[in-house]
């Protein structure tokens, strides 16, 4: 497992595996399988896919640290671009079919609804997290300053959560909502106990 | 109470939705000779049945069922606003892509799960401020009036409508026969809560039974349907078998499924929404592209199966296009505060 992780097609296979939900959406989009309402589909799916994608890359340190395997740093910043990727489509689903690219409709639609504004922010955190994420910038950046930047993930995890719980609001059907945020709640948690663990040993 | 309204706007109005006369006529031939063979009503046999939905099909702007429940024809309604001619949704559509939370919350779980609804023996219990209560059985509220055809919008609160060709009657026809006392204001509507039959019943969505309310002007609204069928056909489960309310200028919502009890009362009744979340879901819930759902504009919508992925939407209409029919209810009333 670990010296397949270190060859080259590793990325190359994850690369395609990022790619499958969007196939699957773009095939189902042109063969009329998206159901009654297609744009709410698409909307709500790639809104799943990003939020799935999220736990994964926030799977990868915890995965690396406890079963001791190093290479598994090579995906992450795979991972984490198809976050954004997916983020972006999402967005992009919104302003398309929800507001028909109305940008002023949209920038208002942004700043009164808190539901909306959370959403966006995240994704606004995604996008400098993705422009960040290649070796100049590491390097223009230092380890440090780029580190510090990229806790930003934290952040969109909580707006995540928060963005989908006020959608299933409307609902009142907050399972799926629990689901994920249980899920990005002990992956945050374990982080904080390893930094409080490794600040009490310093000490 | 009647909304008088006059003939040639009402006309002016539809005339770029009008079907075509020929298709109305035949519409009217094939109607009257139904009810001529008094076919209307009962179930026919297979053979006539092909004969009716064929003829159905081809006289009418609606598409009609694939036949698979009993058939149910209502005939040419002349209450004003009765026919929307925009073209109707599929009937695999109106059938599929449901809110009906007993069933699931997707809206494609009702469908799936909806099929151990048990629609017979059924009855429903009319009391309250009442003089004459009653528990009517379905075969006799399927008699109570003849069945008419009404082809109305429906509108949800999330933003996305059907037009769909619904069989049933004024429920105005059914108020009339209890004669409500003079200190009844409004109606209470009460679904169905069997947590056997209907697997989300007992979760903590919504407090069951889902109950509405209509004042009883807007009952009396000869609009306000009392629906036993759609598509010509008696109502598929995950539609709100066997009987459901239509309110076609208020959200889907307000239109109660597999209807238990109507109840005649004084004070504003309590309604599943309204509790839920009072803040989104008024308890008029009149369609209105002027008033903002907290979390999304009310301005458009999405019309299912007929716009495609990249069409534009639509512009919600005040009433849902019914203000000239029902407009008079709220004269005076702030829609902005009694959302």
């Amino acid at each position: 497992m670990r010296a397949w992780l270190l060859n080259p097609n590793a990325k190359r296979v994850l690369i395609a595996l990022c790619f499958v939900p969007f196939t699957l959406y773009v095939y189902k989009a042109l063969s009329d399988g998206l159901g009654p309402n297609p744009a709410e589909a698409l909307i709500r799916g790639t809104g799943d896919w990003s939020i799935r994608l999220l736990c994964v890359v926030l799977l990868v340190t915890p995965l690396r640290v406890l079963t001791n395997t190093p290479a598994l740093i090579r995906m992450r910043r795979i991972i984490g671009l198809s976050v954004f990727a997916y983020a972006t489509l999402h967005l992009l689903c919104y302003c398309g079919f929800d507001m028909e690219f109305e940008w002023d409709d949209i920038v208002k639609d942004i700043i009164k609804r808190p539901f909306i504004l959370v959403g966006f922010l995240g994704w606004f955190f995604l996008s400098l997290m993705a422009l960040s994420s290649n070796n100049f910038a590491i390097k223009g950046m230092g380890v440090k300053r780029w580190q510090q930047l990229h806790q930003l993930v934290y952040a969109v995890a909580v707006t995540a959560v928060i963005h989908f719980y006020w959608m299933k609001s409307a609902k009142h059907n907050y399972k799926e909502v629990m689901l994920y945020a249980a899920i990005l709640g002990s992956l945050l948690l374990w982080r904080l106990l390893r930094a409080l663990k490794a600040r009490l040993q310093s000490n | 109470m009647w909304i008088k309204s006059s003939e040639t706007n009402e006309q002016d109005r539809l005339a770029n939705e009008v079907t075509p006369r020929v298709l109305f006529e035949s519409r009217r031939s094939v109607l009257k000779s139904l009810a001529l063979s008094g076919a209307g009503l009962s179930l026919a046999t297979s053979g006539a049945n092909d004969a009716i939905a064929q003829s159905a099909q081809s006289a009418q702007s609606a598409p009609s069922a694939p036949a698979k429940l009993s058939p149910l024809i209502g005939a040419h309604s002349s209450v004003p606003g009765a026919y929307v001619m925009d073209k109707s949704t599929t009937y695999a559509d109106a059938s599929s892509y449901n809110n009906y939370y007993e069933f699931g919350t997707d809206k494609s779980d009702p469908v799936k799960n909806a099929h151990t609804l048990k629609t017979t023996p059924w009855s429903v219990q009319v009391e309250g401020l009442v003089k004459k209560p009653m528990k009517i059985t379905l075969e006799d509220l399927l008699k109570l009036h003849p069945m008419e055809e009404r082809i109305y919008r429906m509108r949800c609160v999330e933003g996305w409508s059907m037009v769909i060709p619904w069989v049933g009657y004024s429920l105005s026809e059914l108020v009339n026969k209890v004669e409500p006392l003079g200190n009844a204001k409004f109606v209470e509507f009460v679904s169905l809560a069997d947590p056997k039959t209907m697997p989300f019943v007992g979760s903590g969505i919504l407090d069951w039974p889902y109950t509405e309310g209509l004042r009883l002007d807007e009952a009396m609204h000869p609009l306000t349907l009392l629906s036993f069928g759609m598509y010509g056909e008696v109502l598929p489960n995950q539609s709100g078998a066997p009987v459901r309310l239509v309110v076609p200028w208020k959200y889907g919502f307000k239109s109660a499924k597999s209807i238990v009890k109507i109840r005649f009362v004084e004070k504003m009744p309590a309604t599943a929404w309204n509790k839920a979340a009072a803040n989104e879901y008024g308890f008029y819930s009149n369609v209105n592209p002027s008033v903002d759902h907290p979390r999304w504009s009310q301005a458009t919508e999405r019309r299912i199966g007929e716009d495609g992925l990249f069409a534009k939407k639509r512009k919600t209409l005040m009433f849902n296009g019914y203000e000239q029919q029902v407009g008079q209810l709220y004269a005076g009333m702030d829609l902005q505060k009694n959302f």
